[in-house]
């Protein structure tokens, strides 16, 4: 019993970091339709970025500051330049230049940061805490997490930007009839998907160690808690990522064929949404005829 | 006095086909113009050519301005609030938060005009915290009128108020426009398939037909025109 | 007999219609100097190229059946590497453990892959866009952490050796030329088959349910019977095809049908375009062609240059290469 609720309690950490990047999905979903494939990717080479600014000597908190307005721009950017010219057209059209952006920077992050795995500090101790039901370090990262969901909550809800981008998501054209510039509000979404997901990568590196394919799982199990979130929802999404998560280390720690670890845990996941096939907190989309 | 919007030779299109074959339309500053017409006359057309919403050619001159290189964000930063057909609410945002996302383009803020609009319809500061969604027809197209308000603009553009809403309500709408018109100084540019009521507010008016202006003239003189009687008016 | 099957395949790569010729003999013309140019090719290149295009035309009868489910019914699947691999193993096995003739192992792999499509498209039904995008995807991912497990039938992470196909005797063929035409032959077929089913009343079922869904249920349709087929259908082929590479290059392992290569296949049928047929063997080339090429142009970092590729295609033809060639052509008349 004391073994099911430690891995409980440790697969919320993972959970916390599967939210974190579902919820970059939802939001990127929300405004653009579109699911973003190369989050992961993207998130990992912030994680290469913060590691060369605290490689060059800079205190952790800073240099995740730095990245993390380095992967805002970043996000804004890609947004304009590469995924502007396909909002518009056929939704594989779309699919596709996110493969091809996965593509590239994991790509990019092999030849430049290389192959080899590597450490990257955490900026919390690895200590048991609570009976060894959990360690400082997952305590640490849930904290962050929950830091960063109230941060957004926040912006969304009492900043006029906030109320500007949520209304550009649900409906652009009458968004545009009130002055709101729905071109930079993409924007806007794209680069906060960017720096939330760059806060996920700096929080698993510590776990699973920088390399350009660390992220691949990460953005498996994200996607699949932001489905059985309901991919519209961001409180579902949150929700969905830490179900995935206590889900996935359950799973590994009690099946006997570990390889089948990812197989297992998906398949659960699906069988939930063959259940709910909008997802625990999406809304059916109700189609006028 | 000069037209605060004027179009000349305005032709519109979507996708190859011209919808709109060269149009000439003004609205007096201060005035109510109202744009007759029956379905797929191009009247809605012609609202989205003036918003940047659909490809058009011509001329569209705005208080001075010309408007057809524009976005339509920014027109809407210049001043004409345009209400869609169907509204167009968020209806996934509160009453509030409708309203003041149309204040978004002003400096001010809402602060000040918010309790203006519920001055204008009580009815929206007893549902402010609601979902608009959860609106009746007459209370969204409210709440759309007060959301344009919101941007102090000097042109109201207004696309078919009326539809699908009880002939009472839509007495009070249009009571609450013309109010509203003379304490705002905001001209109006209407359309409408309700002829007589729009007849009876506008002080200009233009008949369109299949993407073509067919009459023109004061509304009076139009709501005495023997044709549009028949057709229109259906006496 | 010929002419009516030739007027087929042609129908199908829209030959006549995008050269604007509507002209009914032009059409087969057209298709047999194909053809005939497509029977000269293996002859005029090397061995190693000719087992190349052997891969380009494999990848495209995989192709013609992610076209049939993305292009003409609307489900995007990101699992097809996973029907691939199915068709695969299944060659695979029945030639090594079963000493099946590699030419008789096709239609079984075929029936096979139709099941587990059927099987698999009833319960996604259920989904739309971005939650069957996930149950493909764990199809995809599941599948070569399947093969390792099952490692009892599939010979495990080594996967399977095959003994090299001998042609038949009579004919002056070497090895590669011969699966050339094999392949080519099968390629004609499914050609045939799959213009046949989208130009007859299945294909306009299947758009009908694509565009209007409740429109076309409305219609009568049976919407989910006709999804489910094209689920079905479309993994049939990619089995085939499975087959084939099977037969083709000898050996099976689980690292060839990883995650990265049900992507290729999507990237492949968007790059050629998805409602067409002709896309099919451009998609294929894509897929055969451009990463090798990538590699020829950087070799620090060739996936970028891919990644570089897809992307520029899509910015330039949305729709494809075949879907936005036909857009234009008929836009031109």
């Amino acid at each position: 019993m004391h073994q099911l609720s430690q891995q409980i309690f440790s697969g919320l950490a993972a959970g916390a970091i599967y939210a974190s990047l579902a919820l970059a999905l939802v939001m990127i979903y929300r405004s653009t339709e579109l699911v973003n494939f190369a989050q992961g990717e993207m998130a990992m080479f912030s994680t290469y970025v913060a590691a060369t600014l605290v490689d060059a000597g800079l205190p952790f908190w800073v240099a995740f500051l730095v990245t993390l307005l380095v992967s805002f721009l970043a996000g804004m950017a890609i947004e304009r330049v590469v995924i502007r010219p396909v909002e518009n057209a056929p939704a594989l059209a779309a699919v596709v230049v996110c493969i091809g952006l996965l593509l590239i920077f994991n790509s990019l992050a092999g030849w430049i940061f290389t192959y080899t795995v590597r450490d990257f500090p955490s900026p919390f101790p690895d200590r048991p805490v609570l009976g060894a039901l959990m360690t400082t370090r997952d305590l640490g990262v849930i904290g962050v997490t929950l830091v960063m969901l109230l941060m957004l909550f926040a912006f969304f809800r009492f900043t006029a930007t906030g109320l500007a981008m949520r209304a550009a998501a649900q409906n652009p054209d009458s968004a545009r009839l009130c002055g709101i510039p729905v071109g930079r509000m993409l924007a806007i979404g794209w680069g906060l998907a960017a720096a939330i997901g760059a806060t996920a990568g700096i929080m698993v590196a510590p776990v699973l160690f920088l390399d350009p394919n660390m992220m691949g799982g990460v953005l498996l199990y994200a996607f699949a808690g932001a489905l059985l979130g309901g991919i519209t929802s961001p409180v579902g999404a949150v929700v969905g990522g830490l179900i995935v998560g206590v889900t996935e280390n359950v799973v590994g720690t009690y099946l006997i064929a570990s390889q089948l670890k990812l197989t297992v845990a998906l398949a659960l996941i699906i069988l939930v949404l063959v259940l709910r096939p909008n997802g625990l907190f999406g809304t059916a989309i109700v189609r006028r005829v | 006095m000069a037209p605060i919007l004027q179009l000349r030779a305005v032709k519109a299109y979507y996708g190859q086909s011209e919808v709109l074959h060269g149009i000439d339309i003004a609205v007096e500053e201060g005035g109510m113009t109202v744009l007759l017409g029956a379905n797929g006359a191009g009247k809605t057309t012609t609202l989205r050519a003036i918003c940047g919403m659909v490809r058009s050619e011509g001329e569209i001159l705005f208080a001075g301005q010309r408007l057809e290189r524009c976005a339509t964000e920014q027109i809407a930063g210049l001043g004409v609030a345009h209400v869609p057909e169907g509204r167009g609410t968020f209806t996934g945002l509160t009453v509030e938060e409708n309203l003041r996302l149309g204040a978004y383009t002003r400096a001010a803020g809402p602060r000040t005009s918010l309790p203006r609009m519920y001055g204008y319809f009580p009815i929206l500061a007893a549902r402010r915290r609601q979902q608009a969604g959860t609106l009746s027809g007459g209370e969204q197209q409210m709440l759309a009128i007060a959301r344009a308000l919101m941007m102090a603009p000097r042109l109201l553009v207004l696309d078919e108020p009326s539809f699908g809403l009880a002939p009472r309500i839509v007495e009070d709408i249009f009571a609450i426009v013309e109010r509203i018109r003379k304490e705002e100084n905001v001209s109006v540019l209407l359309v409408e398939q309700n002829a007589s009521l729009a007849l009876e507010l506008a002080d200009h008016a233009y008949l369109l037909e299949t993407g073509y202006v067919v009459a023109s003239g004061t509304a009076k003189a139009l709501a005495n025109e023997p044709q549009i009687r028949r057709s229109y008016l259906g006496y | 007999m010929m002419k009516g099957f030739t007027v087929a395949v042609a129908d199908g790569l829209g030959i006549g219609r995008y050269a604007g010729l509507r002209i009914g003999a032009w059409r087969w013309i057209g298709a047999l100097a194909l053809i005939a140019l497509a029977a000269a090719l293996p002859f005029a290149v090397s061995k190693y190229h000719a087992f190349e295009l052997t891969m380009v035309m494999i990848y495209a009868i995989a192709l013609l059946g992610l076209n049939i489910l993305t292009g003409y019914n609307g489900q995007i699947s990101l699992g097809h590497g996973g029907f691939f691999a199915a068709g695969a193993y299944t060659a695979a096995i029945l030639m090594h453990r079963y000493g099946v003739p590699y030419w008789a192992t096709v239609p079984p792999a075929a029936l096979i892959c139709f099941a587990l499509g059927v099987l698999f498209g009833l319960p996604a039904l259920r989904f739309e866009g971005p939650y069957l995008a996930l149950v493909t995807l764990a199809m995809a991912v599941a599948t070569p952490q399947l093969l390792k497990y099952f490692d009892s039938w599939t010979g495990g992470q080594q996967g399977i050796n095959l003994v090299k196909v001998q042609p038949p005797p009579g004919l002056s063929l070497d090895h590669d030329r011969w699966l050339y035409f094999l392949v080519f032959a099968v390629l004609l077929i499914a050609i045939r088959v799959a213009a046949n089913i989208v130009h007859g009343r299945t294909g306009r079922a299947l758009v009908a349910i694509r565009d209007h869904p409740i429109a076309a249920a409305a219609m009568g349709i049976p919407t989910a019977r006709y999804k489910t087929m094209a689920f079905g259908i479309s993994t049939l082929f990619t089995g085939v095809a499975g087959a084939l590479s099977a037969i083709v290059i000898g050996y099976v392992a689980p690292e060839s049908f990883s995650l990265f290569l049900s992507l290729s296949f999507l990237v492949g049928s968007a790059v050629g375009g998805i409602a067409t047929i002709g896309g099919a063997i451009v998609g294929g080339a894509f897929i055969e062609f451009v990463p090798n090429l990538a590699n020829d142009i950087s070799d620090a970092a060739p996936w970028a240059v891919y990644g570089l590729a897809m992307l520029l295609l899509m910015y330039v033809m949305p729709r494809g290469v075949v879907g936005s060639l036909a857009r234009w052509l008929d836009r031109q008349t």
